[in-house]
């Protein structure tokens, strides 16, 4: 077991990155995430490692194509107008199969939008965001000891999917610091890739990193394959928290940061006699249906909190499918729901007045 | 009897896609040729533009990797930076290289990374249909430019071999062609020179190749190859325009 | 107990160092803390703060904006969290640097001369220091010896040499908290 450390979340990621084996990192610069590149910067060469600092986040996510197909494990990182950018990559890595682990430290939009922290990249996240059918994985970490911990099994997942997965944080899990503790011993070895373009001299045949398939039916059968690993990766890979959801009249659904302020405000109504609960589903994407489906048979009512217009919301509600009222809160644009204001809404949620 | 002429082994055994007298074929060949005579097969790997040559992956046989249109460099850099002791390079055409793939081939470049780029320039977009490229010369009609490449509508053609000779980045960059067999044998001897220079460490090495389409350029092949010399080499001039081993030698 | 904090002053006057070795000395005694900064354009010169939480349980929000602690290192800082601090809470502020006379009476008060007790140890730039002292005198929440413990790890080792200072100045605002 390590020893706790005070981190800023950005270069904690750094740190769990290098420690899962990560050698290569490639970014470009976007506040609120700074501390990451810069952290892999002065970090990697100590390791034998490299960080390169791409001319665009469009450059740095084709090198994280080229890496991951030459069988590294490999990262990049931005924030949400940069993450826009990696789309069209993204697209490209999930069709070609390729693990990669790309963080999101969101911050407020649409557009430029600001600096602040914001959930508002949920749907780019678990919705596609490129073209075509595909999914990623989606890690939203709560506290920095769950980033740090996300981070490795992140690549593990990476690896074992043969598939991007995202770190979706926000601009105040980036900059906060808090202890953290790296538990597991340093990976070395990283798993055996056979279909990894390393030369035909370090493998039998030829290998080909590719998603151009010209023939409908070829292109429909990869799509079939892709779709029977989602529906794996969606079996085995649910995660999600849940906090006094059994006796719970109103359950609020809540992820990253705004989990913590929703537990606040929870921890307050209890002590006021209303029975409020949480879910916080871990993974966005697969989203933890079944939570939901259970608690909809004995919760009176429902409330997504978000720092979003409303877009979790969305996929809880075709969780309780009409069963019981779903209810919306959040604050946009880098605004941040308080622990007071998440209070008044239970209040009159449960009250009949919302 | 002795063999003197045969596939290179870096050639795959299969019929391309390619359009009857286009260079596409003689281009792939002379990479082949290069990759046997180095003795690299086994280590290099390629990267596929999209455009015509999208189907590269399937025409080496070594290692490929398909790019994002105009990312190949990237990509490439990616590769590089991974498996340092590979012989990385990438095969573009002038959509993807010189428009959408503008910034990924100046930083790389100016980087100095260790690879090989293949820049295969016809003036035209051919994948698409025939579409202006940013290397289309002035008065050509494509069907984006159905009334002649204007100047001041659509602006002027790109020459990416000066431009990147501005650079500190890059070992060698030469401009060559394939339009007759002496100008094959210069191309060649440049293309062999670019993947030299990646086993030996030099850096950067682009060779843009002056290419046809007779297909989008409504000519026969014959034609379009006479177009090279009285057309494109006028704007485009062949050359070396940047190269680290003589500039050590004028000094 | 759960101390929610907020420290609050102008770039260069160590609010953001003074929160993180109060968070580290927290972790080091086993406590749940966390430590968030503002960030983005007004941290290049002009006001700074962060939000320091040290708690026995878990940290639920990292985010406060109902503090029971504010230290205000100048004026614009005192004006802008005097009203949000709990009734009951504790108000800090830097009276070497502001002038006015919080307005608040259901909370505590205390006015701290930091500038002038860190000159009278030599160096202005410990002004912050004494102020964390001083909050430890009225509010033990952590050991002097952790936050001493805090002060080596986070000082870089060239600054080493500025640790004895650092720590009169904390035992001066310490006294200083005892006795008011």
């Amino acid at each position: 077991m390590g020893e706790k450390i005070l981190m800023k979340g950005n270069e904690a990621i750094g740190e769990a990155a290098i420690r899962a084996g990560c050698r290569h990192f490639f970014g470009y610069p976007i506040t609120p995430q700074n501390e990451l590149p810069e952290y892999m910067a002065r970090r990697l060469p100590e390791v034998g490692g490299v960080m390169v600092q791409a001319e665009s986040e469009i450059a740095a996510i084709n090198m994280v194509y080229g890496a991951a197909g030459a069988g590294a494990r490999v990262m990049t990182s931005s924030s949400s107008p940069g993450i826009s950018l990696k789309q069209e990559g993204l697209s490209y890595i999930a069709a070609a199969e390729l693990p990669c682990v790309i963080v999101n430290m969101v911050r407020g939009g649409p557009g430029l939008g600001g600096i602040q922290p914001a959930q508002s990249d949920y749907w780019q996240a678990t919705k596609g965001g490129g073209h075509g059918d595909y999914r990623m994985l989606v890690l939203a970490p709560a506290s920095l000891q769950e980033m740090v911990d996300l981070v490795r099994d992140a690549f593990a997942l990476a690896d074992k999917y043969r598939n991007p997965v995202m770190i979706l944080g926000d601009g105040m899990l980036g900059q906060m610091m808090e202890p953290v503790m790296f538990k597991d011993e340093e990976v070395r070895e990283l798993p055996a890739k056979e279909w990894a373009t390393t030369g035909t001299r370090n493998h039998p045949g030829r290998n080909v990193i590719n998603s151009l398939y010209l023939q409908p039916d070829r292109l429909e059968a990869h799509n079939e394959h892709l779709q029977r690993k989602y529906a794996q990766m969606a079996a085995n890979e649910v995660r999600y928290e849940s906090v006094n959801v059994e006796d719970a009249d109103l359950v609020v659904a809540a992820f990253g940061s705004t989990a913590r302020i929703v537990r606040s405000a929870m921890e307050a109504a209890r002590q006021e006699g209303l029975r409020v609960g949480l879910i916080r589903p871990i993974t966005l994407w697969p989203f933890p249906e079944e939570a939901f489906q259970q608690a909809a048979k004995t919760a009176k009512a429902f409330l997504s909190v978000e720092m979003s217009a409303g877009q979790m919301v969305e996929d809880v509600r075709l969780a309780v499918n009409g069963q019981k009222p779903v209810y919306f809160y959040g604050r946009t644009g880098g605004m941040i729901p308080t622990p007071e204001a998440v209070l008044e809404k239970f209040k009159k949620i449960l009250g009949g007045e919302a | 009897m002795a063999k003197v002429f045969a596939r290179p082994k870096a050639l795959a055994d299969v019929v391309t896609h390619y359009c009857p007298g286009c260079t596409h074929g003689i281009i792939h060949r002379l990479v082949a040729e290069a990759i046997d005579e180095l003795d690299i097969l086994d280590r290099t790997i390629g990267v596929a533009p999209v455009g015509c040559a999208v189907l590269a992956y399937d025409y080496f046989e070594c290692d490929m990797q398909e790019a994002a249109h105009g990312r190949a460099p990237a990509v490439c850099t990616g590769i590089k930076r991974v498996l340092p002791d590979a012989i990385v390079f990438s095969y573009q055409g002038d959509g993807d290289l010189a428009s959408i793939g503008a910034a990924e081939i100046v930083h790389a470049a100016a980087r100095g990374e260790n690879i090989t780029v293949i820049f295969v320039n016809n003036g035209i977009y051919g994948m698409t249909g025939g579409q202006m490229a940013p290397t289309t010369l002035i008065g050509h009609k494509t069907t984006t430019s159905p009334y002649g490449r204007d100047a001041a509508v659509q602006g002027y053609p790109l020459r990416i071999a000066e431009m990147l000779a501005t650079l500190e980045g890059p070992a060698y960059i030469e401009r060559v062609s394939v339009h007759t067999p002496q100008h094959v044998n210069r191309a060649k001897r440049a293309i062999k020179r670019a993947f030299a220079n990646q086993v030996e460490g030099k850096g950067f090495s682009i060779v843009e190749v002056l290419s046809t389409c007779p297909t989008n350029w409504g000519m026969t092949p014959v034609e379009a190859l006479q177009r090279v010399a009285d057309e494109m080499i006028p704007y485009y001039p062949l050359g070396v325009f940047k190269d680290i081993d003589a500039e050590g030698e004028d000094k | 107990m759960t101390h929610e904090m907020i420290f609050a002053g102008f770039g260069g006057q160590g609010v953001m160092l003074m929160g993180q070795i109060l968070a580290y000395a927290g972790m080091l005694e086993d406590k749940h803390v966390s430590w968030l900064p503002s960030y983005g354009p007004e941290m290049r010169g002009g006001t700074a703060n962060c939000t320091v939480v040290v708690a026995e349980q878990h940290v639920g929000s990292p985010v406060v904006t109902r503090p029971n602690l504010v230290v205000a290192m100048n004026l614009p800082s005192l004006d802008k969290f005097e009203v949000s601090i709990k009734p009951g809470g504790l108000l800090i502020y830097n009276s070497s640097l502001i002038s006015r006379q919080p307005g608040r009476n259901d909370i505590e008060v205390l006015a701290v001369p930091a500038n002038e007790i860190a000159n009278e140890l030599g160096n202005d730039r410990v002004s912050n220091m004494v102020v964390l002292g001083a909050l430890l005198g009225k509010r033990p929440m952590v050991k002097m010896e952790s936050i001493h413990a805090a002060l080596r790890h986070i000082l870089p080792p060239h600054r080493h040499h500025l640790l004895s200072l650092n720590e009169r100045a904390l035992a001066s605002g310490q006294a200083l908290g005892n006795s008011n």
